[in-house]
């Protein structure tokens, strides 16, 4: 397929944009200017004052002896870089492969974009008046090559969509300077008198290489096509993505179920060609009022199935907020994993347990729904302060380092924090007589003798626990501390768990 | 003549109890749970697995002995590897303390969920996934029609549910499969030994369905369940666990 690119000019684009911010600035001259060598000078101008005769390079004062009322505002080094990069992000929307081509323009790679807007014409028209209405002075040119794009765009006089063959005839009537070529190199041209850039090309190559040097033939090919230019492209596409642009804007929730599962399955495609399964999804929508929206989902293992991944964003789909309607949706898969499908083919429905396929994709749809901190799972740590002698595991496929404790017994139930209780207790180091706890008496007739359990004094300070298993009269079974020593002011008695 | 209405008796009674959802066990889920001659009391004699049991635990002790029960049980369905989700609002079971029942903690997935309908959602999510051992939700009540729905998932998943209720005010019927209710008993030393016995429970059968309901007394000794036995009051024991 032939390539085809757009180059925009923003001819105005500082003030253009200020304007924007600054909407009092419509309609008067305003000027930018920045300090060089102790004058001040001119960087940008808007429309205004360049239709009274300024031009950019003059000196504040001499523009100000020309318009008396010239609003002079100092220029932000590096606005324009951002502006542009602002700008080639919506236009995303346009084509993927978008680059800022400083100091005031953008450089696209349109190839197959365009018969989405129904040609290259309605293309370039579309993107045009949108960036119009944003308020931006712009012209651009759709042609086979970057350099004729871009000469068109700022010097030609007729046609801006340029066919794929005609690019030189194009290029013939304009000036040298449409070749992107040095002041110093331009300022011999027309010396020479080289006014066009048939002339230029009429000349043998090698005799221009003596005189102009490398760079003037370097920008011939790129203009030509002899050359391919590489784009910085501001969006490296993410390697598994796809889009899904709608003619037009797409509003309810049958329309957003039908677009994801087409592009689910574009994605789902090549992932199972490649032997990969994505272990997280983002779907971006684009709206028709410039925002964009975006839901994304996670999975426990790699999968490359249209209905599992379907099923996590399908419980997500009501987050979606349409507005006036979505206008593009971009599928990307972030995180994408091996995964061999012959795996799969072998699991037979009767082992059951953590591998499980089935039980991985259940414990997606509920992390989707709940979030990741509604599901824990716990392996044991080689600490003994109860608190803290279990950890979360990080992953589903994680196996305990340490085994289970198997020493001491521990509650069936254990609160949250411990509770604090009335306790009376016949000698010092004896388990208490009796406890009262949420009101009610527990006379206790059985009991353990004590287990210590210091604090982890290198992490933390405090008293030590001395828990008591206790029994009372009707059978109940629990866990109670006393922290610090007996007797001392701080000591307290405390509920901790109940037993089975 | 008398034996071959017998036959048709016995086999209309097979076949009723297929067409209310209870399946009759495959061969390797015939050797038990482990629960002695509490599993005589439902049909065919067989705990059934693939059903919705209920149990009631009003208070934190009762819920305590409850998991201690439920534990042990669940032992012996995980036995072969198998995981088990468990799902709540407000969850205090201690993970470490599972090992005694012989349950392998790391194999418990615990889901925390903020609202009392999220947790019968997630619980009938989970009852469908084939993959899974059982699922146990605590809930403070549940409706007969959102039993009903239960049923449905495990009656194709062959999944066992366990739902712990903890609101006996509002006790509505329900198509559980059986009803328990377990409460906490004084446990017993050996030889009136000082110190805190085996864990022992009353294990009531309030309801079940085409079983005979029924009151038990079990202790759990050496990783298994124990009937106790009101003559020999003592089972030999060399160090006191409970658990």
């Amino acid at each position: 397929m032939q390539k085809r690119f757009v180059s925009l000019w923003f001819r105005h684009l500082l003030t253009d944009w200020l304007t924007q911010q600054r909407p009092e600035l419509e309609g008067i001259p305003v000027g930018l200017t920045v300090m060089e060598r102790n004058r001040i000078i001119l960087t940008a101008i808007n429309n205004v004052a360049q239709n009274e005769g300024i031009s950019v390079g003059m000196t504040a004062a001499d523009a100000k002896a020309i318009i008396p009322d010239l609003k002079v505002l100092d220029a932000v080094p590096g606005q324009a870089e951002k502006i542009l990069q602002a700008a080639g992000k919506w236009c995303i929307r346009y084509s993927p492969a978008v680059a800022v081509d400083l100091p005031d323009g953008l450089l696209m790679e349109v190839t197959g974009c365009t018969h989405l807007w129904g040609g290259e014409h309605t293309y370039l028209q579309n993107l045009l008046t949108a960036l119009r209405q944003k308020g931006y002075r712009v012209r651009g040119a759709l042609a086979g090559t970057t350099g004729t794009a871009w000469a068109i765009a700022r010097y030609g006089k007729q046609a801006s969509v340029i066919t794929s063959g005609d690019h030189i005839k194009a290029l013939y009537p304009l000036p040298p300077a449409a070749l992107r070529l040095e002041p110093v190199t331009l300022e011999r041209l027309h010396k020479l008198g080289f006014h066009t850039v048939q002339k230029l090309l009429s000349l043998p190559k090698p005799a221009l290489w003596r005189r102009f040097g490398e760079h003037l033939l370097l920008r011939i090919d790129q203009a030509t096509g002899l050359k391919d230019e590489p784009l910085q492209i501001l969006h490296p596409p993410e390697p598994y993505q796809v889009r899904l642009p709608f003619l037009e804007p797409i509003r309810t929730r049958l329309a957003i179920e039908k677009a994801i599962l087409q592009l689910l399955a574009d994605l789902c495609q090549r992932l199972q060609k490649e032997g990969k399964g994505l272990r997280g999804a983002i779907l971006k929508g684009y709206r028709v009022d410039g925002k964009s929206i975006q839901i994304s989902i996670g999975t426990n293992k790699p999968t490359a199935k249209v209905a599992n991944i379907f099923k996590l964003l399908e419980l997500k789909i009501s987050t979606i907020e349409p507005a006036l309607g979505i206008e593009l949706f971009i599928l990307e898969a972030p995180k994408v994993e091996d995964c061999s499908p012959e795996q799969e083919r072998l699991w037979k429905p009767d082992s059951c347990g953590l591998e499980d396929t089935g039980v991985a994709e259940l414990l997606d749809r509920l992390t989707n729904k709940f979030g990741s901190n509604a599901i824990n799972r716990y392996l044991p740590q080689e600490r003994y302060w109860p608190e803290h002698a279990i950890r979360p595991a990080q992953s589903l496929d994680e196996k305990p380092a340490t085994i289970w404790q198997t020493g001491k017994p521990r509650p069936m139930l254990l609160l949250p924090k411990p509770e604090r209780i009335e306790v009376m207790a016949l000698l010092p180091d004896n388990p208490p007589m009796l406890f009262i706890y949420k009101g009610e008496r527990h006379v206790i007739k059985k009991a353990d003798d004590a287990e210590r359990i210091e604090r982890e004094w290198w992490l933390e300070p405090g008293l030590h626990r001395d828990y008591y298993t206790v029994e009372d009269e009707q059978g109940r079974r629990y866990w109670l501390f006393r922290s610090g020593h007996y007797g001392q002011e701080e000591t307290q008695w405390y509920i901790h768990g109940f037993f089975a | 003549m008398n034996n071959a209405k017998a036959e048709i008796i016995s086999r209309l009674k097979t076949d009723i109890l297929k067409w209310q959802g209870f399946v009759p066990p495959v061969a390797d889920e015939a050797k038990g749970i482990g629960l002695g001659p509490l599993e005589a009391s439902f049909p065919n004699g067989v705990f059934p697995v693939g059903a919705i049991h209920e149990m009631l635990c009003p208070t934190a002790e009762q819920a305590a002995a409850t998991g201690g029960f439920l534990t042990g049980i669940l032992s012996a369905m995980m036995m072969k590897g198998g995981a088990c989700l468990w799902i709540g609002t407000n969850r205090k079971i201690f993970p470490p303390s599972l090992n005694y029942f012989e349950t392998a903690a790391d194999r418990l997935i615990f889901v925390d969920v903020n609202h009392e309908k999220d947790v019968l959602w997630a619980t009938e999510e989970a009852l469908k996934c084939e993959g899974l051992a059982a699922v146990v939700a605590e809930v403070r009540e549940i409706s007969f029609a959102q039993s009903r729905r239960l049923q449905l998932a495990v009656e194709s998943s062959r999944v066992t549910g366990f739902i712990l209720r903890n609101d006996l005010r509002k006790l509505t019927s329900t198509v559980c499969v059986a009803r328990w209710q377990v409460k906490p008993l004084p446990s017993k030393t050996e030889d009136e030994l000082p110190g805190v016995g085996f864990p022992r429970w009353q294990v009531e059968l309030l309801r079940v369905k085409n079983g005979n309901p029924g009151t038990w007394q079990l202790e759990w000794f050496e990783g298994r369940f124990m009937p106790v036995d009101e003559q020999f009051n003592t089972i030999p024991s060399h160090e006191r666990k409970a658990g």
